[in-house]
């Protein structure tokens, strides 16, 4: 009988594990996480796990494990891939062979250099991260982020909610460089500001202290930022260590093709720790930290890890939720020569993005609740499509893009 | 059990292949038009998360929740997989006289 192996218990990890079966899979299914919790959703990390202290949003009820005969293994770590052996060794020396392995191993917060993690210096990417940092979220505390991404300004409203003060350092010019149009995140910015948050933005950290009760946090012109609790969200980097010493090409994120194989036709890989060729944009190879590339990454490697041969052509697709604001993005945008404004009103709109021979190549909305969500969903199928679409339909409110779709 | 009828709105404010929100004593249900011009009720909230659905994509017989895209046929409210496990309560609706009426 085969033994599957995945090497990582997150959101792709479980819902390849979930996919495996579901597609027919009868042999031994192996799950290996290092946390100690049951598989989770990190998107309500930063949100309702800080503002209600909601525990874990469990991607399936344990019963299902059982239900599908999956192994769990939580708690434990992976020390190392033998490829020749064909089976990986835990860190307490438990061994476990494979036919087929996928490498579902996430990516974890990049640190500060020169600043002790730890303490008063947190980062946020799992459960137990959310628990420490909501113990300093109260009313008359002072937080300061480091980091004006997704991670960041998604948790300076929460800690807003919970009446926290919030001083938000960002290194660059401006909050959300990464993939968001300057246009949406000025809107961002001044909400955060609105709501009392201190951006302070192009301020590079100089040094940081912990002392006791308060952490000090020096920026480049002279100032100091006397917080109770700093935040680091400066990005994250891919877990391609195991991958590396096993071998495997890593490239910013252990290599895989566009069928998710890595440089070994028996392992696999997905989720935030992997690149892949993107054909939508030239075969462009990219790293997405994303929810729903880890769902679709997982399931399509499942997929392939049971011979199928599907190529992964999703196109790669963000939001965020920051008050009562919903930012959603589908596609990549830096080979925009063009923008179209489609207003949809109560402020919300959709920038989309076109090259230069007018093919729609990426789309950013924002705007209360979910008022852009189905716009954003058409776009990303006339991205797929690879559609010219005429720019003065696309700036029309009252043009259905499902029409734009079926042309 | 006996269905109330209440009356949710004319035909034609909903468009084909679409949906609307309809709230009623308290509950909020979705009010789909298919391609085929039959009309279909659900309950509003998705399973997974309480996002309302009539913000969402519909699409031939299926709706997509615009928060995390988890579908459901709307005329039997089956939950077509990840991450949507629990099924879409579903509601009678007839057409009457050009107006929308839902079982409830």
């Amino acid at each position: 009988m085969a033994n599957f192996v995945i090497v990582g218990a997150g959101e792709c990890g479980a819902r390849a594990a979930f996919a495996l079966r579901e597609k027919g899979f009868d042999g031994t299914l192996t799950l290996i996480g290092s946390e100690p919790h049951l598989p989770y959703e990190r998107p309500p990390l930063s949100k309702e796990a800080l503002v209600a202290g909601a525990g874990p949003k469990f991607v399936a009820e344990p019963g299902r494990y059982v239900e599908a005969g999956i192994d769990l293994l939580l708690g434990r770590t992976v020390s190392e891939i033998d490829r020749n052996a064909k089976r990986v060794v835990l860190g307490d020396g438990t061994v476990v062979p494979y036919d087929r392995l996928l490498l579902a191993t996430g990516a974890r917060p990049r640190t500060l250099p020169g600043a002790a993690h730890g303490g008063r210096i947190l980062a946020l990417r799992s459960h137990d991260d959310a628990a420490r940092i909501r113990e300093h979220l109260v009313e008359g505390s002072h937080v300061a982020i480091l980091g004006g991404g997704f991670i960041g300004l998604e948790l300076a409203a929460s800690a807003r909610k919970l009446g926290a003060r919030v001083t938000l350092v960002e290194g660059l010019p401006r909050v959300l460089t990464r993939g968001v149009p300057a246009e949406i995140a000025e809107i961002v910015a001044s909400r955060h500001a609105a709501e009392g948050v201190d951006i302070l933005c192009g301020a590079k950290v100089a040094g940081v202290e912990e002392r006791a009760g308060e952490v000090l946090i020096s920026l480049g012109y002279g100032s100091v930022v006397s917080a109770n609790l700093l935040v680091v969200g400066i990005g994250a980097v891919p877990n391609t260590e195991l991958a590396e010493a096993a071998g495997l090409t890593v490239e910013n994120g252990i290599a895989v093709d566009g069928l998710l194989r890595t440089s070994d036709p028996d392992i696999f890989a997905a989720g935030d720790c992997t690149s892949y060729p993107l054909p939508l944009y030239g075969d462009r190879r990219i790293r997405l930290e994303s929810w729903r590339n880890a769902q679709e990454q997982g399931q399509l490697a499942a997929a392939n890890m049971l011979g199928g041969a599907d190529v992964h052509a999703a196109v790669p697709w963000f939001w965020s939720d920051q008050y009562d604001m919903t930012l959603q993005i589908a596609g990549l945008a830096d080979g925009a020569v063009s923008t179209v404004r489609r207003d949809m009103g109560e402020g919300a709109f959709i920038l989309f993005h076109l090259d230069a021979e007018g093919r729609l190549i990426a789309a950013s909305g924002i705007g209360p609740g979910n008022a852009v969500a189905r716009d954003i969903r058409l776009a990303e199928m006339l991205i797929a499509a690879r559609i010219h679409p005429d720019p003065a339909e696309l700036a029309a409110p009252e043009t259905k893009l499902k029409k734009l779709l079926a042309a | 059990m006996s269905d109330t009828w209440i009356e949710v709105c004319a035909a034609d404010d909903i468009d084909e292949e679409d949906v609307i929100r309809f709230d009623h004593a308290g509950r909020t249900f979705a009010i789909y038009r298919s391609p085929e011009d039959t009309y279909h009720a659900t309950d509003g909230l998705c399973t997974h998360e309480k996002i309302h659905l009539a913000d969402g994509l519909v699409m031939d017989h299926i709706i997509e929740c615009p928060k995390h895209n988890g579908r459901f046929n709307y005329k039997t409210g089956e939950a077509k997989g990840a991450p949507v496990c629990v099924d879409l309560r579903t509601y009678p609706v007839k057409v009457e006289g050009g107006t929308v009426f839902i079982g409830i």
